[in-house]
């Protein structure tokens, strides 16, 4: 079971990973320490979910582009709902970012499910209405840290045993999302839905369906990472996690996630979301511009494709009777 | 019908070509001769398309010789048969549908002016002159998707003809998805190209076709020429008992079944522009086969069986109970279920591992409230896994690292699973290797003895006089006969599948 559940792409990216924090740590020796390792996944925590987010929608052979800007809006909401009625206990405002974001990221599934538009017209589309809806709402006002409650920054920030909750819903997101793909029937056909959309309507399975609870679900991830944006960077503004989704993309790809669909594992997609995370906390502290970033993030996205692409190939059909292993 | 011209235009001898594990073409000769139709006879899988491509330098001969006006010749590529005069018109169009008639007509080999870019004008001109010959009525600049049908396989004839070279015309299954007037400006158009000297090769099914513009034939069996002379000469029980007259050599592994009661009743069940009027019924443990030339509408109503597609009219009935599929997962819940013909492309989901590729249509029956019973999934996978003797290092695997023959097995195993009461196989051994038929024939055998109702949708004679109790005979669209297997050969078949019931008539 274990052997299956590493499948040997991801315990290669985790060996990338754990390399490259021993090159940093050669240099900056600082950087690798508990305390600062802890802070670098409490910061990659919302580009986590968000990728499996995205993971969600691709596994089905769509892309949501919207992601970003569906973090902006439901992030913009709830700091005006704050604003304006601090009495909203943080709770109820965090039902609600899940509630809209939820909703945004039906609207998308609706599209692609209904009228059978691509998804890659439908997410651009609505990628500038929602993030165009944010400018509407708040005029193109800032909504400043001193404008929310208390409550409302604590949140991502209080410290549960050493990790800020930030990194625990990070973590929760991770877990159920895993269960989700791997014990359940929606999460089943989100693989063959993308793995092939024939197949898979001949087996009773209704693709565009499963395409909308992808992106329902993605939708609802988002909105939650929209409130927690706003609320540990604690400002919202129009412009926020813009060009975000390329990250979310850049992750998945990294990753192992097959852009073609019905390809990829949930390590993969923390294991990819991770490595961006520290390849951008780290090169500050190692002294190479924020600039090389984008260049450093552009040449591992090649990489990552070639291996994949290297390792999806055949070594061959299985053929001889002597490999058979009954159970 | 001016047949005796002595000086052929092309000559093969001794054709062989051979893939790993079947000898597709065995010392095939051919002769063609300028202004004479040819017509190129014989069953699905016979070998022709597989002569067809070698004519057309996509496949190269392993033996064999080709002369072309007296001069040997090679056509290692595609391009190079093109040169030399060979043009073929394939059953499905290949043809560019956002393209104009022009663009389309010089694809590949354009024309070009002395700076080295593309000579339009000149590419028009050419154009209109063929077209005149053809279709004056069908404006170059017309893209190809606003077109009909049978106009885009003028465009088809007229690009062969855009090589001027061009000596002989292929021509496979020109008519199959044509119109009866469409037919004959088809009909026209050959008499133009005899007129002018072509030699043309005509593939076709169609007995009435063959006598009305062939003047000479050859038949194919099993990858031989098995005869040949003139059309003037032959009649359509000649060409059929050539065509098939072989005894079924293949020993099925059917086990005799005393059928019991009627499991599935169809009545009356149309579409409105793909079948009509079909009625039969099903018995408990009977294998029923479905037997047609290529787009007679027996995947239609498969399909409609099964959900895909909605029939207009008519009564499904399962054990005597009304059924009206609109989805797959419907006809499933019903009992019904569908092994499709392209196992790539509709059966198997390649990049997900055995087990779930075999639990895919029971995900409802192995999970409660949503959440999967992984222990379950193992069982029900590694029972089937057993039945149908797969070869897999372990029930993890990919199925796309599978052989071919353990794809299909996984695709059959993955409907088991649901307990059908019918279970549809549609083209069951297509494209599978001896060994593997006889594997997936005696399985099919065993499933009826269990008392599972098999339909069996095939194109193969010995499979259905082999395996099927009944016969069902499609033929565009509509029913052409049902027959008993003990009733019936193989040219009774074939002459209800192809129209040509004169003989009873008679």
């Amino acid at each position: 079971m274990m052997a299956q559940f590493l499948k040997s792409r991801d315990v290669m990216l985790a060996g990338v990973i754990l390399l490259l924090l021993v090159g940093i740590g050669i240099i900056n020796p600082r950087f690798v320490q508990p305390g600062n390792l802890v802070e670098v996944f409490n910061d990659s925590s919302i580009l986590i979910m968000v990728a499996l987010a995205q993971m969600l929608v691709i596994l089905t052979k769509c892309i949501d582009l919207s992601v970003s800007a569906n973090i902006a809006l439901t992030g913009m909401i709830v700091a005006m709902l704050n604003f304006y009625y601090p009495e909203i206990p943080v709770a109820a405002l965090i039902a609600i970012a899940i509630i809209a974001g939820g909703m945004l990221g039906a609207i998308n599934g609706l599209f692609i499910w209904k009228l059978g538009i691509p998804s890659i017209v439908v997410t651009l589309g609505t990628m500038s209405v929602y993030r165009g809806s944010v400018f509407l709402l708040s005029g193109g006002a800032w909504i400043n840290a001193h404008q929310m409650s208390d409550a409302f920054k604590a949140v991502p920030r209080t410290v549960i045993l050493g990790l800020p909750v930030l990194g625990w819903i990070g973590i929760l997101t991770v877990l159920l999302i895993a269960v989700f793909l791997k014990m359940t029937r929606l999460g089943r056909s989100l693989y063959a839905a993308g793995g092939n959309p024939t197949a898979a309507v001949y087996a009773g399975i209704d693709v565009g369906r499963s395409r909308f609870y992808a992106y329902t679900i993605g939708g609802a991830i988002a909105g939650l990472a929209g409130y927690l944006w706003v609320s540990r960077y604690a400002v919202a503004y129009v412009e926020i996690a813009q060009g975000f989704e390329l990250d979310t993309v850049a992750a998945c790809v990294i990753g192992g996630i097959s852009i073609a669909g019905g390809i990829g594992s949930v390590v993969g997609g923390v294991l990819g979301a991770l490595f961006l995370g520290i390849v951008k906390n780290a090169l500050p502290v190692i002294h190479i511009s924020p600039f090389w970033q984008m260049a450093i993030s552009g040449a591992v996205i090649i990489v990552a494709v070639v291996i994949n692409a290297r390792s999806e190939r055949k070594v061959g059909r299985l053929i001889l009777k002597e490999a058979q292993v009954h159970a | 019908m001016n047949a005796a011209s002595p000086k052929p235009v092309l000559e093969m001898r001794g054709i062989a070509k051979s893939f790993p594990g079947v000898k597709a073409l065995e010392g095939v000769d051919l002769t063609l001769y300028p202004g004479q139709v040819t017509a190129l006879i014989g069953e699905n899988g016979a070998g022709k398309s597989t002569l067809v491509k070698i004519l057309t330098g996509v496949y190269q001969p392993d033996g064999g010789t080709i002369v072309l006006d007296g001069t040997p010749v090679l056509f290692p590529t595609a391009e190079a048969a093109m040169d030399a005069g060979v043009s073929a018109i394939h059953q499905e169009t290949v043809l560019f549908d956002e393209l104009s008639v022009v663009e389309n007509i010089f694809v590949g080999h354009q024309l070009t002016n002395r700076f080295g870019l593309l000579d339009w004008p000149a590419m028009r001109a050419r154009t209109r002159a063929i077209m005149a010959n053809i279709d004056p009525d069908i404006d170059p600049d017309t893209r190809l998707k606003d077109l009909g049908i049978a106009r885009k396989h003028l465009v088809a004839i007229a690009r062969a003809l855009s090589v001027e070279a061009t000596k002989i015309v292929i021509m496979d299954e020109p008519t199959a998805a044509l119109s009866y007037k469409e037919v004959e400006d088809l009909y026209e158009i050959v008499e133009r190209l005899k007129g002018q000297g072509k030699a043309i090769l005509f593939i076709s099914h169609k007995f009435e076709e063959i006598f009305r513009i062939a003047d000479r034939y050859t038949v194919f069996r099993d990858g031989k020429p098995v005869g040949d002379g003139l059309v003037a000469e032959a009649d359509t029980n000649k060409l059929i008992s050539m065509m098939v007259g072989r005894t079924v050599e293949h020993i099925f592994p059917k086990i005799e079944v005393a059928p019991g009661g009627t499991v599935l009743e169809v009545q009356g069940l149309s579409h409105p522009t793909e079948f009509a009027d079909i009625s039969f019924s099903l018995r408990k443990g009977e294998i029923l086969g479905f037997y047609g030339l290529v787009g007679a509408g027996r995947s239609e109503v498969m399909q409609a069986l099964f959900g895909v597609t909605h029939p207009s009219a008519g009564t499904i009935r399962i054990e005597g109970k009304t059924i009206q599929p609109r989805t797959p997962i419907q006809a499933i819940d019903a009992g019904i279920v569908y092994v499709p013909e392209e196992r790539g492309r509709q059966g198997a989901v390649t990049a997900l591992p055995i087990f779930q590729n075999i639990t895919l249509p029971s995900l409802a029956r192995i999970s409660r409230h949503g959440f999967l019973d992984l222990a379950k999934e193992f069982e029900i996978t590694r029972h089937y896994a057993a039945r149908l003797d797969l070869r897999a290092s372990n029930l993890s695997q990919d199925v796309g690292t599978l052989s071919g023959g353990n794809q299909q097995k996984v695709v059959i195993g993955k409907w088991l699973a649901t307990e059908p009461k019918v279970i549809i196989l549609d083209e069951p051994t297509k494209g599978i290797d001896v060994g593997s038929k006889s594997a997936v024939h005696g399985f099919m055998s065993e499933l009826a003895s269990q008392g599972l109702s098999v339909i069996m949708v095939s194109s193969e004679l010995p499979e259905i006089l082999g395996m099927a109790d009944r016969i069902v005979v499609m033929r565009e669209g509509r029913i052409a006969g049902t027959f008993d297997r003990s009733a019936v050969d193989a040219e009774e078949l074939v002459r209800h599948a192809t129209g040509n019931t004169a003989k009873e008539a008679a």
